[in-house]
């Protein structure tokens, strides 16, 4: 086991942690506000790389691809949210529910368009090289990724603790009857959190899918890593996710290199233990 | 009086249409059955934790899935026989059904259900890759089915048998003192909790014997399909489970056995035409989620109220005719929102 084995072992987990981040970020910001756990997020994802793709091969952007594609999960997330969502407000357990039939529906029509073959979303020209320290050879792609994840981070830091919108989010975590009260347009911020959240996850399937691939399932492995991502870091809190990230990105990562054929089963231990010692999470509200 | 009769009565006519139905139908349909018969006991298992103790479960593919696996391996992989092959299997799952319970019940409502959810995947994962001893993608093949029940109708009359066993067992259990104190702990687990009942010991308990149901209906799973691959244990095996139990109607326990055969009589003739399952699937989680808020047997049945009571002139709206459904599930919504 040479060092430089594990140096590149730790770099793919912390690149693997920032995608998880940007997955599990929209994912925990619209529980946080809205209750729901939006089961979709995988089929999101899977459905943004694939957006991203065909863009990307069209224009040979990345980065108009990568735009593209949040901006169009974005708006799905806020026809799913307008349209279906609002009939069942307030009920966690049919809303769970009703993204799991959307995810279904999703997943299955874009196996229809994109097929079933795994593909790759080519990387921008000037990432697709790696560096080179000592003996370490790296994508730079990968790097790229966590360079996001950290922008992605600062930016929802920054709106959530520093703005009057973060203030409104925060205020309508605690108390949504009192912020609505206040002659706040509360439903307008739902539909608002629910659209980035959405358009976060199309982002990052295109973020992933240049070095992870789409395929059909993709998305219930990832949303997979993404729910416990949040059960470890605390539903509804960005610092949560930061950290749950982490911790998921490194165990899988190492995981599946030491355990291949036992790879879900290290993320299993850490998520046990903690719902043993803290069933909310790292950073959850106790309530 | 009469109406216990009149239930008694039902339960005879359909015991005597099931013994009827190899006499009836095609060898297709016979199979077709006895599917629903093993999904129909799963999904009364994922019954007990979801309507009756309000915990919705979404990885009981994996705790089914871990029977089927172990009978597959031992019936193929060595000579030991049958009996322990199924008791071995079915013992796995009861075990797998602790470990999840033992994290599961700490949380409740949609921690729940994601918890479950990440368990089952997790068993999925293990499916998956450890391919020395599931055989990855390729899964288990050539499950050898015993002689005494080789043909279709045969092994028909062997689920039937067992599974008229078995929801005996779980209707009594659900009519039990143990089964009220789960719909107590359903209603309100803090009162429960204030009038002495260990409410996480019973939830404990509840989750580990579903165990033994999900594992003998996958043990039941294994003999029937010959054939066990990761696509047994897969999320979208859960939710469709679920969906089983919610288009029976949540709480019903026997609605799950009807909503197992409307799914898979349903993937039949859709599959008849078009490979996109997956598609309709999630068409009907959509419709009843949206629209048949007590399972389509009770939309079914406030439908025939409506009928009735209008034809009485007793026209009433409609949210007067609550359905003991209806209640529960909303109350539980509720209830749910408001721990939060």
């Amino acid at each position: 086991m040479s060092p430089t084995f594990l140096i590149f072992q730790l770099l793919n987990g912390i690149t693997f942690a920032a995608l998880l981040f940007l997955l599990a970020s929209g994912f925990t910001l619209i529980f946080g506000l809205m209750r729901v756990v939006s089961l979709a997020h995988g089929a999101f994802y899977l459905v943004g790389g694939y957006i991203g793709l065909t863009v990307i091969r069209a224009t040979g952007n990345f980065f108009i691809g990568m735009i593209v594609a949040a901006v169009a999960i974005g708006l799905l997330g806020l026809a799913i949210e307008r349209g279906l969502l609002r009939f069942v407000r307030g009920e966690e357990l049919r809303q769970v529910l009703l993204t799991i039939g959307l995810a279904f529906i999703m997943a299955d029509m874009s196996l229809v368009i994109w097929g079933g073959d795994p593909v790759s979303i080519p990387a921008p020209d000037f990432l697709r090289t790696s560096f080179t320290v000592g003996d370490l050879t790296y994508p730079k792609y990968r790097l790229f990724v966590v360079l996001v994840g950290g922008l992605v981070a600062a930016v929802l830091w920054f709106l959530q603790n520093k703005t009057r919108l973060g203030a409104i989010i925060r205020a309508g975590v605690d108390d949504i009857e009192m912020v609505d009260a206040l002659g706040i347009d509360i439903k307008l911020v739902f539909s608002g959190v629910f659209l980035v959240g959405a358009a976060l996850a199309g982002l990052t399937g295109v973020m992933g899918g240049a070095f992870l691939s789409l395929y059909p399932g993709a998305d219930s492995e990832i949303l997979l890593l993404g729910l416990v991502v949040v059960i470890i870091g605390g539903m509804g809190s960005l610092e949560g996710a930061v950290v749950g990230s982490l911790v998921v990105g490194l165990l899988d990562t190492f995981g599946k290199a030491f355990f291949p054929e036992l790879a879900y089963f290290t993320i299993f231990g850490p998520m046990a233990i903690m719902l043993a010692l803290r069933p909310s999470g790292l950073f959850g509200r106790i309530k | 009086m009469s109406e216990r009769w009149g239930k008694l009565i039902l339960v005879l006519v359909l015991l005597a249409l099931a013994v009827a139905i190899p006499y009836l139908t095609t060898s297709f349909y016979v199979n077709l059955f006895t599917e629903v018969l093993i999904f129909g006991l799963l999904a009364m298992s994922i019954d007990i934790l979801a309507g009756y103790t309000g915990l919705t479960s979404m990885g009981h593919a994996g705790i089914f899935g871990v029977s089927a696996y172990v009978v597959g391996y031992t019936l193929t992989k060595t000579t030991l026989p049958l009996e322990f092959a199924l008791s071995l299997g079915i013992v796995a799952s009861i075990l797998t059904a602790a470990l999840f319970a033992i994290i599961a019940i700490r949380t409740t409502g949609v921690y729940f259900l994601m918890v479950t959810l990440a368990e089952g995947m997790i068993v999925w994962g293990i499916a998956y890759r450890w391919a020395s001893v599931t055989g990855a993608e390729n899964g288990i093949r050539g499950v050898p089915r015993p002689l005494f029940v080789h043909e279709y109708w045969q092994f028909f009359y062997l689920v039937l048998v067992v599974f008229v066993i078995l929801s005996a067992i779980l209707y009594r259990l659900v009519n039990s003192p143990f089964g009220l104190t789960l719909k107590g702990i359903r209603e309100s687990e803090s009162r429960m909790r204030t009038l002495g009942y260990n409410t996480a010991l019973h939830k404990f308990i509840g989750f580990t014997m579903t165990g033994f149901f999900a594992g003998t209906a996958g043990a039941l799973y294994a003999l029937y399909n010959g054939f066990v691959s990761p696509s047994a244990v897969e999320f979208a095996k859960s939710a469709e489970e679920v969906l089983m139990v919610i288009v029976g109607g949540v709480g019903t326990l026997f609605g799950g056995v009807v909503g197992a055969a409307v799914i898979i009589f349903t993937r039949n003739i859709v599959s008849l035409y078009t490979s996109r399952w997956p598609t309709i699937m999630g068409l009907i989680f959509v419709v009843t989620i949206l629209f048949a808020r007590n399972g389509l047997l009770g939309a079914v049945r406030s439908l025939f109220e409506r009928i009735v009571q209008a034809r009485r002139g007793r026209i009433e709206s409609t949210e007067e005719v609550v359905t003991e459904g209806t209640e529960s599930i909303e109350k539980r919504g509720a209830a749910t929102h408001l721990e939060n």
